[in-house]
Order: structure tokens, then sequence, then C-alpha cells
């Protein structure tokens, strides 16, 4: 059985390390937030400027002065601060983010990565995910292995504009979880997700992996 | 000695002291010119000038530069101004919550650009700051990269981006005096503060205007120097994906 998205967000859960700061992006990496393994203390950073971001609040206990970059409404923590635009990205940019967790349309096999734009359809814009993949220290991306018409996500070289250059150190698909180690070419097999063979991912892959 | 200020900081002798004004119309007075670029705080809509936005929008003005990380929605913030035809081009990072934007831009009617969210709260910060340009390595490799200037800094890549000034910041902030000092709630101070500094003329509006002195100096975000005009008014503010976790 391939990765629920659920099961994909707890699998990317477990790379998160005690006293990390973590920016998740939106969609299925929202998810990872309800899978922190417990004793693992992290802070999670909100790039519209917010550290240490609570859980969504209570019905009737919303404050639309406090959102997520989701637009989503939150809450706050003890260690919570708040900081402006500018002071958000000197901590992306200026890589004081110890990981953030990202969605793709496709990742290459040297870690290059597009999420953000397609040609010919209306493009929404990068927000922050252009200085995330700049700026953090390590880079996950999470995203479905093939596309609705079954064709590989995980490619040779990106066929989409590119968010950023050689910045993807690992893959969680539904399939399986793929590492990039620091100066490797090229991304390894890890692991497998329950009763997905061998055969089917490499099938579904384009990108040349080193197979284990 | 100057005379002592009354309640809310305006100088009884002489008013032209105090930086507040009656309402968004008059706080707009005599700053607005057709051409213009307009630099709109906010983040999706927290913490955007809405009665300000509403005024540039009464204006008239036309063939506004705006910068912004948003663009509103349908008839709602900068929508309002898009809805007129009132923006020429935008300059922002993310505008994927409006349809009148989408259905301008893909007609040719209305100019794009896109910034990175962190390259443009920068190039706001340093416009404000008097530093005309900067390198990061946001965009290497990408569309953002072409035609901009790079160079090698310890053997890693950088692209060159400038400064952004504005002939008009509109901004929001939480509380503010008739200095112009500013404090900002939660996640709205996103680009309210940067932009501060780098509007000519910056203009304010708060929840609640307080005396000079009620502020502690100590907490004050934005020091009056960045404000020129504040005004006091009510904001609807808008939840665009109120999401809520269930009780136990």
């Amino acid at each position: 059985m391939a990765w629920t998205r659920d099961q994909m967000a707890a699998r990317a859960a477990q790379e998160l390390q005690d006293g990390y700061y973590v920016n998740l992006g939106i969609g299925i990496p929202t998810l990872v937030a309800n899978h922190i393994p417990d004793g693992v203390d992290v802070t999670l950073q909100s790039e519209n400027g917010m550290l240490g971001m609570g859980p969504f609040p209570y019905e009737g206990e919303e404050n639309a002065d406090l959102i997520n970059a989701g637009k989503q409404t939150i809450t706050t923590l003890p260690k919570s601060s708040f900081f402006d635009s500018a002071t958000s990205f000197a901590m992306i940019r200026g890589g004081h983010i110890d990981l953030s967790i990202l969605g793709a349309m496709e990742v290459a096999e040297n870690g290059d990565i597009a999420n953000w734009m397609i040609p010919g359809k209306m493009v929404k814009g990068m927000g922050g995910a252009m200085d995330l993949v700049a700026g953090v220290k390590r880079c996950i991306a999470l995203f479905d292995h093939t596309n609705k018409r079954g064709e590989s996500k995980f490619l040779k070289a990106c066929t989409l504009p590119l968010t950023g250059q050689k910045c993807i150190s690992m893959v969680i698909t539904d399939l399986g979880v793929f590492t990039r180690d620091e100066g490797q070419k090229r991304f390894r097999m890890l692991e497998l997700a329950p009763d997905v063979t061998l055969d089917e991912v490499k099938a579904k892959t384009e990108a040349d992996v080193v197979w284990g | 000695m100057p005379a002592r200020s009354d309640s809310l900081g305006v100088n009884k002798k002489d008013k032209t002291l105090s930086k507040i004004y009656k309402n968004a119309a008059d706080a707009l007075a005599g700053l607005t010119f057709d051409g213009m670029t307009v630099m709109s705080g906010g983040f999706g809509l927290c913490g955007i000038a809405e009665n300000l936005i509403a005024a540039l929008r009464d204006t008239a003005v036309k063939d506004i530069t705006c910068i912004s990380n948003n663009a509103g929605v349908d008839g709602f913030g900068l929508g309002q101004l898009l809805e007129t035809r009132q923006i020429k081009k935008m300059i922002s990072s993310y505008v994927g919550e409006n349809k009148e934007f989408e259905r301008q831009f893909l007609g040719g009617e209305l100019e794009l650009e896109f910034n990175p969210q962190g390259t443009l709260a920068e190039r706001i910060r340093a416009g404000g700051a008097g530093i005309p340009g900067f390198y990061v390595k946001t965009g290497v490799g990408t569309v953002i990269a072409e035609g901009k200037p790079t160079r090698d800094f310890n053997g890693e890549d950088y692209i060159m981006e400038t400064g952004l000034r504005a002939d008009l910041s509109i901004i929001k902030a939480w509380k503010g005096d008739a200095q112009g000092n500013l404090i900002f709630n939660s996640t709205a101070r996103n680009f309210n503060a940067p932009m501060a500094t780098a509007g000519k003329v910056t203009v304010v509006e708060v929840d609640e205007i307080v005396p000079v002195g009620a502020l502690d100096p100590n907490h004050i975000h934005t020091p009056g120097i960045f404000v020129q005009r504040i005004i006091e008014a009510k904001c609807e503010k808008r939840v665009e994906n109120r999401t809520v976790r269930e009780k136990n």
C-alpha cells in the first residue's frame, strides 16, 4: 500500500529533531505538525511573521490578526514571537531555520525543485518558496510520486521553471523515501512504503537513483 | 518649552504639529496623482489598511504601480482598486486569491512582476534604509535571475536586487500616537513595518489612537519618524481561511 497523505506527513515528521526551527509549506507539509514525535520540541516558523506557531483556535476564539502563511487562523504558545516580513526572511535566507518541508510539482535527481509555475496556466506566484529553498539548512520535498497520468514527478531534470537548484536533500513520496547526502550528486533509496515493490518504484521513477 | 499636548497628543497652540487626520479621505488629500507608486501593507487580508485602500479608490487616481505581497480578493482590499482599473502594475509574491486579477492579467490589461516574498520584503527594507541594491541567493538559476547582474561571493553565485521606494505607503497598525509611533498586533505586522520606512509619505490607519506617552518607548515597533499621517478607523478584518479545532 502506498502511503496516504497523512502517512507521508507522519514519515516526514520522523525527520524532526529536538530543538529544530522548522518551516512547513502549505498543503501536505502542514499535516506534519500533527505528527511531531513525543519528546521532540520543535518551533514552527510561519513566514508571515511568527515563531512558535500554536494549534488552530477553538470556535469563537479566532483572531483575524493571527494567521499562518496559508491564511488560516492559528494561536500562540508561551514561547511565541512576532516580527515583520523582512525579519522573517532574514531568518529564512540567513540560514537560521533548520528544516523546511515543502510540496513539489517536480524534483530532479540533482536536487533541483519546481513547485511554483506551469507555463500556459495562470501563475499564482512563488510566495516564499524560492527564499526557503535558497536559505534553509535542509529541505525535504513531500509529493505524490506520479502525476494524474501516472508519469514520474521524480525526474532526471525538471521540465517546469525551477524554484531552486540542488537544494532538496530528501524526497518523501507516497511510495518511499530517498536521501541525497551532503556532497552527493544523486539520491539513494532509503525505504519503501509497506507492500510497495522495488520494481514498482523503479518503473515509476525517471530519476537516476542509487537503489540501495 | 512648547505647549503640552491634550489627550490625543494634539498640540493646542499649533495643531499642525500633530500627525492625526480626521478620516481616510482627509489623510490622502494632496498625496495622490496618476502614475504614482503605492505600497500597501498586509499579508493576504491580514493587516491591510482597509479604509485607506477605499479612500484611494475614491480619489479615482489612475495608473497606479502597486507594491503589495498580495492583491486582495474579489471586491475587497486591493480587489477594489482592480475592479475600478486603477492599478496598472502589481509587484507581488502571490496573487492566487483574485479572479478579477486573473481576468485582467490574462487579458493583458494588467502588468505583473513577481518577486520572491523574502526578496520583496528585503527590497522594501533596503529602499527605506537608503540601500539601492544588494545580493541574494534566492532565485539563482531561475527565471527570477534573468537579466540581473550576478556575482560570486565565497564560491557561490548571488543575484543583485534593487531597493524599492514608493510615493505613498498605506499601512495598518494596532495602536499609534500623534507622533506616529506605532505598535502592530500579532501577525498583522508583516509588510506594514518595512513599508512604513519606504514611503516618501507614509499614512497609517490604526485601531486605536492613544495619547503621546501611553506607548512604552521600549515596545514601539515603528518610530514616528517614518509616519507622516495617522487616522483611527474601524476595520472589518476579514478572515480568508477560518480554521478551528474541535473541543475535546
